[in-house]
C-alpha cells in the first residue's frame, strides 16, 4: 500500500508511546542504573562500572540456567512445531465440528500460568494424579521430585499441552487461505498427499510458522510460572530456568546490583537469538526469489 | 421440466434424442467402481481424537478432583467423584478473600483491555497508512516489548508503582500489561487495518467526514472482527499473566491466581479447593472464546510478518 | 482421448431437494465427441462450473452417469480420470520454476527424469514458455501463470480432455486474444477434446466448434455459433446470444389468429396450427434486431411504429422503437436515419421464430 508521508501521524501515535514508555522505558532505565551501581540502601551505592556484567557472566548457577534455557527451548521448538502443523492438517474446515475443536484446542492457551502448572502438578502426583498412578501402576517408578529426568520430561510434556495449540491455531488460519482450486488442480496433477504437503500447504505456512517460531522462542525463554509451581525448579536445581534465577535473586535475596545486570543480559540474548532468526529467514526468502 | 421436454421439437433436441438411445445400444458401459484410499479419513480421525484426549484429560482431572473431598482425593484413586460434593465450589463462594480474586482479575484484565484498545486504534492506523518520521524503528521498537521477560521487570515495576502510590491497585497491573499487550493489539490491528483499502478513506473524507468522524462511524466498524479477535488476544494475555500480577499487588488488587496459592498450609495442600479455584479460571476463558470462535482462526493469522 | 457421455445426470447441492429450483444442474443427457472444441456458455449461476467439476470428478452428481468411452466414471476422483483442468484463477506451484511445475504432473506418475525434460520443452516451446523455464513461477505475470497451468495439463500424454474454467479472467484484453488463438492451435495440434467454460460470447464462439449454451441448471441448445444465431432453440438463447439480443413479442391465440392485443400478427399456418395444437398461453414470437427490415416510407407488410431513440455505435446504428407496447430494437442498415417520430419496419416471415413455453417451434415446411 502507497503510504502518505505525514508527520502529523505521531499524534496518533503519542498516547500509545506514552503509555508504553511509562511501562518500558522509565523500568529499563532504572535497570540500567542499578546494573552499574552497588546499592547497599538507598543512601549508600557505589559505581561499579561492568563488574556487574562480568560477575554475571561467569557465575556457574546462571550458565547453568542458560544452558537448561536453550535445551528448553529448542527442546519444545522441535516438538511442537512439527505436531502442530499436524494437528491443523487433521482440524476439521467447516461445520459445528470445526468450531468445537477450535475451542478445544484454545483451551488450553487460556488457562493461567500458574494454573496449568497445578493441573499438571495434580495430574502427575503418583499418589492422586491419574498420570503419576498410571505409571506407577505400569511399572515405571516415576517421581518428578527425586528424579530430573522425570521432570524434564515432564515440564515438557506440559508446555507441548500448553503451546501445542498456538502453532496448531496460527497454521490452521494459514491452511484456511488457500483457495480450493489449488487443490483441485493438485488432484487433476495426481499430486500425493505429501507433495500436496509440500508444495501447497507448507510454502502458505511459512509466514505463520515465522510468526509461531518466534513467539514460542520468546515465550519459552521467558516462562517461569508452570515449573515453578510444577517443580518449584527442582530437584535440585535442574529445572531452574531463567527467569526463575532472576526472580529468586531479585526478590528473594535483594541482589539489587546482579540481577539488574543479569536482566539486561537476559534481554540481550532474546533480542539476538529473534534478530538473527528474522533476518536468516528473510535472507532466504530474498534468495528464493 | 418434463412437460416443456416432451413439447419441445427443436432441430438439436431432436438429434440429442437421436443420438442418446445410439450411444447406449453400442456399447453398454462399465462401472468402474472406487478404489478406497485406506481409509485416511477415520485415520485422521482417530489421530485428531487422541489429541483431544490429550488435550482434555488433564483438564478433565482437574474437575474430577474439584467435585471430590479430601478424604476422597487422598483416600482413594477414583476416575469420577465417588460422593459428589459442590463443597469445594461452596467454599470459594462464599468467601470474599477468595472471590474477590476473580473480581480482582477480571477488573484489571478488563481495565488493561481498555486501555490497549484505545491507544492501540489510532497508533496502528498511524503505522498502517502514513510514513512518518522513524516509523519503522517505532514499530520495531515497539515489537521488542513483547520479547521483554516479565521477570527483568519485577523489582523496577515494584519501585515505579510503590513510589507513585499505585502499588496494590487493579490500575498498576493493568498499566504494566501494557508493556506486551499495546504492542501485541498495534501489531494485530495493523495488519487487519492494511487489508482495508486507502479508497475507503479517500471516499469517506470526499463525503466530507472529518477525521474523529470517519475513524469511529466508518473505520472502526469496518475492521469489527479485526477489533474482537485482538480483543481475545488481549484479554488472553492479561489473564493468564502472573508474574507482574502477583508482584504488583499485596491484598486488595489481588489476583485469583496468587490466592490459589493460599491452598497450601502448613497441614497439607487443600486439593479439592484448588482444584475447584483452578476450574473457575478456566470458565472465562471459554466463554471468550465461543465468542470469536468464528474469527479465531483468522486473527492467527496475526497481520503479515 | 475420450468421448464424454453425460446420461440422465443431474446434481443438487442441497440434501432434500424439493424441486428442480433445487437442481443445480437439471436432469440432462449430452455427448462430448472425442477431439471436438466446446463451449460452454452461460450467465453466472447457471451451473456450468458445476458441470464442469462433474466431469473431470471433482464433484460427484447426484444422479446419472459420467461415461468416458464405455466406462462409467462416477466413482473415479480426478486423480484417475486423466482430465487436465485450467481454473479461473491461475494455479501455480509458487516455490517452484517454471520448469518443475511444468514437470510436476509428469513426476507424480513417476515419468523418468529424461522423458519429463524433452516432454516439458515441447510444451514450453508451444506456449512460448521456454526463456521462461528456469524463473520461479511465483514471480510471472498472470498470463504466463495462466500458460504454466494450461502446460501442465498438456505435458501428459494420457489427457481425455482438458477442461477451462473461464481461464481468461485475470487476462489483459489484448493478450487474451493471443492466448485464445493459442489454445486453438494446440486443440487442432494435439486433437484433444476441450470444454471451455465462459459467459462472454464471443469468446465462445472463437474458441469453440460447437457452443452449449446453459441456463437454470440446463443446456438449452447445443450447435455451432452461426446456429445460436440464426436459430436460438429457447428465448434464453436469443437474448443472451447477439448484442443487443433477440426482440421477443408476448402474443395470444385468437380465432383468426396470433395478435397482439388488438393487432394481428401474421405467421405462417404451420406455426399457427402448432401454436394451437400445443394447449399454452406462453407463446412469444421472436426477431433478431439483424433481421428487421427497416424503412423510412411503408411498404409491403409493413407496421408502422413509434421511434424512441436511434443510437449511433460507430459502423452502425441501433434503432429502438415500439410496437404497441412493446420495446424493439432494430440494426440500421447504412444510409437509413428514419427522422421523425415514425417509421415502417417489416418483420420478415423467415427470420421469425416462435416460441412456446420458450422453447422454438419448428415445422418443416
Amino acid at each position: 500500500m502507497n503510504k502518505v508521508q505525514s508527520n502529523k501521524a505521531w499524534f496518533l501515535v503519542l498516547p500509545m508511546l506514552l503509555l508504553v514508555a511509562f511501562s518500558a522505558i522509565i523500568p529499563l532505565m532504572t535497570v540500567v542504573n542499578y546494573s552499574v551501581q552497588d546499592v547497599f540502601d538507598p543512601n549508600t551505592r557505589f559505581f561499579t562500572g561492568t563488574e556487574w556484567f562480568v560477575a554475571m557472566l561467569n557465575d556457574p548457577a546462571l550458565q547453568g540456567a542458560l544452558l537448561r534455557q536453550f535445551a528448553f527451548s529448542f527442546t519444545i521448538l522441535a516438538i511442537q512445531i512439527p505436531l502442530g502443523i499436524g494437528i491443523a492438517l487433521l482440524m476439521p474446515k467447516q461445520g459445528w465440528r470445526a468450531s468445537l475443536v477450535l475451542i478445544l484446542v484454545t483451551l488450553p492457551l487460556l488457562i493461567p500460568w500458574n494454573v496449568v502448572g497445578s493441573i499438571w502438578q495434580i495430574f502427575t502426583r503418583g499418589d492422586i494424579g491419574l498420570m503419576g498412578w498410571g505409571l506407577r501402576e505400569l511399572g515405571y517408578g516415576y517421581n518428578i521430585t527425586r528424579n530430573p529426568l522425570d521432570a524434564w520430561a515432564t515440564i515438557i510434556l506440559m508446555d507441548v499441552w500448553h503451546w501445542t495449540p498456538l502453532i496448531a491455531l496460527l497454521c490452521y488460519s494459514g491452511l484456511r487461505s488457500i483457495p480450493e482450486a489449488y487443490y483441485q488442480a493438485a488432484r487433476i496433477d495426481r499430486a500425493s498427499r505429501w507433495a500436496v504437503f509440500r508444495y501447497i500447504q507448507l510454502p502458505k505456512l511459512t509466514n505463520v510458522l515465522v510468526i509461531g517460531v518466534l513467539l514460542r522462542f520468546m515465550h519459552s525463554f521467558m516462562i517461569y510460572a508452570e515449573p515453578f509451581v510444577l517443580t518449584g525448579g527442582g530437584p535440585g536445581s535442574s529445572t531452574t530456568f531463567l527467569s526463575q534465577s532472576l526472580a529468586i535473586m531479585a526478590i528473594a535475596q535483594f541482589d539489587v546490583g546482579p540481577s539488574a545486570a543479569f536482566s539486561l543480559i537476559y534481554f540481550l540474548i532474546i533480542l539476538l537469538v529473534c534478530w538473527v532468526f528474522y533476518t536468516a529467514i528473510m535472507n532466504l526468502q530474498k534468495d528464493k526469489s | 421440466m418434463n412437460s416443456s421436454t416432451d413439447t419441445l421439437t427443436s432441430s438439436d433436441r431432436q438429434a440429442e434424442r437421436r443420438t442418446d438411445p445410439e450411444a447406449a445400444e453400442a456399447v453398454v458401459p462399465t462401472r468402474v467402481e472406487r478404489r478406497t484410499r485406506g481409509g485416511s479419513r477415520g485415520r485422521s480421525r482417530l489421530l485428531l481424537g487422541l489429541y483431544l484426549l490429550f488435550i482434555l484429560l488433564p483438564i478433565y482431572w482437574l474437575l474430577n478432583m474439584s467435585f471430590q473431598t479430601n478424604t476422597e482425593i487422598l483416600g482413594t484413586l477414583s476416575f469420577w467423584p465417588q460422593e459428589l460434593t459442590f463443597e469445594n465450589y461452596a467454599n470459594i463462594f462464599t468467601d470474599p478473600t477468595w472471590y474477590m480474586g476473580y473480581v480482582n482479575s477480571i477488573g484489571y484484565v478488563l481495565m488493561n483491555m481498555l486501555i490497549s484498545i484505545l491507544v492501540a486504534l489510532p497508533a496502528a492506523y498511524a503505522f498502517s497508512r502514513y510514513r512518518f518520521i522513524g516509523d519503522k524503528h517505532l514499530f520495531f521498537w515497539l515489537l521488542t516489548n513483547l520479547m521483554a521477560p516479565p521477570a527483568v521487570f519485577l523489582l523496577p515495576y515494584f519501585q515505579l508503582y510503590y513510589s507513585v502510590g499505585l502499588f496494590d491497585t487493579h490500575v498498576a497491573v493493568a498499566l504494566a500489561h501494557c508493556l506486551f499487550n499495546i504492542p501485541l493489539a498495534v501489531w494485530i490491528l495493523e495488519g487487519f487495518m492494511s487489508s482495508v483499502p486507502k479508497e475507503v478513506d479517500e471516499t469517506a473524507y470526499i463525503d466530507g467526514y472529518s477525521f474523529p468522524a470517519f475513524f469511529v462511524k466508518i473505520f472502526v466498524p469496518m475492521i469489527r472482527s479485526g477489533i474482537g479477535v485482538t480483543l481475545f488476544f488481549l484479554f488472553m494475555f492479561s489473564w493468564v499473566e502472573l508474574l507482574l500480577a502477583r508482584t504488583l499487588t499485596a491484598t486488595n488488587a489481588q489476583p485469583i491466581a496468587s490466592i490459589m496459592t493460599r491452598t497450601s498450609t502448613a497441614s497439607g495442600i487443600d486439593w479439592g479447593t484448588l482444584a475447584a479455584a483452578g476450574v473457575l479460571t478456566i470458565i472465562p476463558g471459554i466463554v471468550v472464546v465461543y465468542f470469536v470462535r468464528n474469527h479465531i482462526a483468522k486473527g492467527f493469522a496475526l497481520g503479515r510478518t | 482421448m475420450a468421448q464424454i457421455t453425460l446420461n440422465a445426470l443431474a446434481h443438487t447441492y442441497s440434501p432434500d431437494p424439493a424441486g428442480p429450483k433445487d437442481y443445480a444442474i437439471r436432469q440432462m443427457s449430452h455427448v462430448w465427441q472425442q477431439g471436438g472444441a466446446y463451449a460452454l456458455l452461460g450467465p453466472s449461476g447457471c451451473g456450468k462450473s458445476t458441470l464442469l467439476n462433474i466431469i473431470s470428478g471433482l464433484l460427484e452428481p447426484s444422479d446419472g452417469e459420467v461415461i468416458f468411452d464405455d466406462r462409467i466414471v462416477n466413482a473415479l476422483p480426478p486423480e484417475e480420470r486423466n482430465i487436465a483442468q485450467v481454473f479461473q484463477f491461475p494455479v501455480i506451484y509458487d516455490t517452484m520454476t517454471v520448469f518443475d511445475n511444468l514437470a510436476f504432473p509428469l513426476r507424480n506418475i513417476k515419468t523418468p527424469e529424461a522423458q519429463i525434460k524433452g516432454k516439458v520443452e515441447e510444451v514450453a516451446d508451444i506456449l512460448d514458455l521456454t526463456p521462461l523455464l528456469s524463473r520461479k513461477a511465483k514471480n510471472l505475470t498472470a498470463d504466463e501463470k495462466q500458460k504454466v497451468s494450461m502446460g501442465r495439463g498438456l505435458v501428459r500424454d494420457d489427457v481425455s480432455a482438458i477442461l477451462f474454467d473461464e481461464p481468461l479472467t485475470v487476462i489483459d484484453p489484448q493478450l487474451k486474444w493471443k492466448l485464445r488463438r493459442k489454445l486453438k492451435e494446440i486443440h487442432q495440434r494435439f486433437n484433444i477434446t476441450m470444454i471451455y467454460v465462459t459467459h462472454d460470447q464471443l469468446e465462445a464462439s472463437t474458441f469453440a466448434d460447437k457452443i452449449a449454451v446453459m441456463y437454470e441448471g440446463q443446456v438449452v441448445q447445443f450447435g455451432t455459433p452461426r446456429e445460436l444465431f440464426e436459430t436460438p432453440a429457447h428465448t434464453f438463447v436469443g437474448y443472451f446470444i447477439g448484442s443487443p439480443g433477440m426482440n421477443f413479442l408476448e402474443v395470444t391465440l385468437t380465432p383468426q389468429g396470433l395478435a397482439f392485443g388488438t393487432l394481428p400478427i401474421p405467421v405462417a399456418p404451420a406455426l399457427l396450427e402448432a401454436a394451437r395444437h400445443s394447449g399454452s398461453s406462453n407463446i412469444k414470437l421472436g426477431i433478431r434486431p439483424e433481421f428487421i427490415e427497416v424503412s423510412e416510407a411503408p411498404g409491403d407488410e409493413t407496421l408502422a411504429v413509434e421511434v424512441e431513440d436511434v443510437q449511433d455505435l460507430g459502423t452502425y446504428a441501433i434503432l429502438s422503437f415500439r410496437i404497441g407496447s412493446a420495446a424493439f430494437k432494430a440494426r440500421l442498415d447504412e444510409g437509413v436515419s428514419p427522422q421523425g417520430p415514425r417509421a415502417h419496419v417489416r418483420l420478415p416471415a423467415e427470420a421469425t421464430h416462435l416460441y412456446i413455453d420458450e422453447y422454438r417451434v419448428e415445422v418443416t415446411q
